[in-house]
């Protein structure tokens, strides 16, 4: 395998979801596939989140991990301008806000032959 | 196996959504359950003053619109309804089941009304501790219109196993309707922290409705849903043991695999191990999911921990009013134009020393993420030509401040940028929520039967 790297949004390797409770916004980050996990271990840290969200004067952001899951769920704590019912944001849930950490860049390995990232598979429905 | 299936995930969810899910429990022909979580924070807030307005409103607004067309089949099947869509006015609720049930000729049912949520006027606010999630939000500072402690799944499951067809709650935990209809069929002891932690954990993946099902979750290309306009509801198959198997209505649209259920597992989840509920605290550091089928998912390995000794309670005041202008900017140098309507207004608000808080967005740049000070749209220069809509935000707790600051962006169809277009403005009064931890002491959950005597 080789060792180089390719620059990908996290959005590429990676689901997630965000929910609120009063100022506190919790977003989850999912590896499509288990072989990205150390990807999200390694660079998808509580730091560069916590730096994501610096302008929204974030006071502390939590990272906990589900390896079996292959996810990250992240407490991002006053993240969200006052929440729901004082925000004067457009989005004053900050349902929007996951795809704000899914645009992280991360470095992923670039595989060859067998193993070579593909597109995460589409599900099919019949 | 029981089964319990969601007909709604919020205030506001698809009318229709309950129907595909009656149809199908009731096809499997061994009852079941579905349940109603139609209650935010502010809802019962926005509940507690239609009540104040007229005494028999109060409840779901849609609770109509909802119920009459499963009704029948409800009855006729044996799936007892439990919906927290009494809000702030369980009675009132009930009495308009009773009244679909009259008109549908189903004569009288068993309708229980669950009490003991309301603490207006019963605690001293200020001897009880805040919940640290709310972090540097403000003390309270305005009228209390009502609060509500979360309540437990007991009284749901004593009202079942009295007999009743419709459970009609104002403030539960969201999970507790589905453990009550749980421990009341398979007559789990409260004091098995594991079946608690799974009837729970039902609760949890279920109480969204859609969120678990491909609702909140198609991204095209790489997360791609079925049939998004028909996306059916879920549907849980829970054992004796408290493994289940998340499905969805039959011939519907939506998704059910492991990335749905992940994606909802966490879902306003902060510590994983560690998530509490009036009954229990959920523990999902190690709950196992398996794709079982197609649309059916697995899940086992819920373990449960002593439940919190305090019940958080939501506090619900009188906010500040949130007045809203848009206007748009299109073509050359749209973005310059739109830059400058932001700080003429700002001026604006100075030069009438106007007492609001104001935020300024683009949309089309960075509007959902940026912050109050708009620190994102400062460094945004992609495109400055474009198709941009401006959009201000006052809050005061004037109504006729915000008034003035609204209709300040209404001039700029003569006074600002050239090409302003599209003004929209609205004006209303907000009602804000805080959390508080209360003892246990002071809530006393009980049920009573509609038209019953005392």
């Amino acid at each position: 395998m080789s060792r180089t790297a390719q620059t990908l949004k996290l959005h590429a390797i990676a689901h997630g979801r965000s929910g609120d409770k009063g100022n506190r916004l919790n977003v989850n980050v999912i590896a499509y596939d288990q072989k990205h996990w150390p990807v999200l271990i390694e660079q998808v840290t509580a730091e560069r989140v916590a730096e994501l969200f610096a302008h929204r004067g974030v006071t502390q952001v939590r990272r906990y991990e589900l390896p079996h899951l292959g996810a990250l769920n992240f407490v991002i704590e006053d993240a969200l301008e006052g929440g729901v019912n004082s925000s004067l944001a457009v989005d004053t849930h900050g349902k929007c806000l996951s795809y704000l950490v899914l645009a992280l860049d991360v470095q992923v390995p670039v595989e060859t032959g067998a193993d070579a990232m593909s597109r995460p598979a589409l599900q099919t429905v019949s | 196996m029981f089964r319990i299936g969601s007909g709604a995930g919020f205030s506001g969810d698809r009318v229709d959504a309950p129907q595909s899910v009656v149809a199908s429990i009731a096809a499997a022909g061994e009852g079941g359950a579905v349940i109603f979580e139609t209650l935010g924070e502010r809802t019962l807030a926005l509940g507690q003053i239609a009540k104040r307005h007229d005494a028999n409103k109060g409840y779901e607004p849609l609770l109509e619109e909802l119920l009459e067309p499963i009704l029948a089949q409800c009855i006729a099947s044996k799936i007892t309804i439990v919906g927290n869509f009494g809000q702030a006015n369980p009675p009132a609720a009930a009495a308009a089941i009773q009244k679909i049930a009259d008109r549908l000729g189903l004569g009288r049912l068993r309708i229980a009304v669950v009490a003991g949520d309301d603490l207006l006027g019963r605690i001293d606010l200020d001897a009880t501790q805040r919940w640290d999630g709310d972090g540097r939000l403000p003390e309270l500072d305005g009228d209390v219109i009502a609060i509500n402690a979360y309540m437990g799944a007991a009284p749901i499951a004593e009202a079942i196993l009295a007999g009743a067809q419709v459970v009609v709650t104002g403030r539960v935990a969201d999970p507790a309707l589905a453990l009550g209809p749980l421990a009341a069929h398979y007559g789990w002891s409260w004091d098995d922290l594991d079946l608690m932690a799974a009837g729970t954990l039902v609760g949890h993946l279920l109480e969204c409705g859609s969120q678990v099902s491909g609702g909140f979750f198609a991204d095209p290309g790489l997360k791609d849903v079925p049939d998004t306009a028909n996306i059916g509801f879920p549907i849980a198959e829970v054992n004796a043991d408290g493994t289940f198997v998340i499905t969805k209505a039959d011939a519907t649209g939506g998704i059910v695999d492991l990335r749905t259920v992940k994606e909802q597992l966490l879902y306003e989840i902060h510590d994983p191990s560690a998530y509490f509920t009036p009954d229990v605290t959920l523990d999902i550091t190690n709950v196992e999911i398996e794709q079982v089928g197609p649309n059916r998912v697995g899940v086992r390995g819920a373990r449960g921990h002593k439940a919190p000794e305090l019940l958080k309670a939501t506090v619900s005041f009188y906010g500040d009013w949130l007045g809203e202008a848009e206007i748009s900017y299109a073509g050359p140098n749209a973005l310059a134009r739109a830059r400058l309507a932001i700080s003429t207004i700002n001026e604006r608000i100075g030069i009438r020393g106007l007492p609001v808080r104001h935020r300024a967005d683009v949309i089309g740049t960075v509007s959902a993420f940026d912050s109050d000070h708009g620190d994102l749209l400062v460094d945004y220069s992609d495109t400055p030509g474009g198709d941009y809509r401006v959009r201000f935000a006052f809050g005061a707790s004037s109504q006729r401040d915000v008034e003035r600051a609204v209709q300040e962006v209404n001039a700029l169809y003569c006074c600002g940028p050239a090409g302003g277009g599209g003004v929209r403005q609205s004006v209303r009064p907000r009602v804000r929520t805080m959390s508080h931890l209360v003892s246990r002491d002071l809530v006393v959950p009980s049920f009573h039967f509609v038209g019953a005597q005392a």
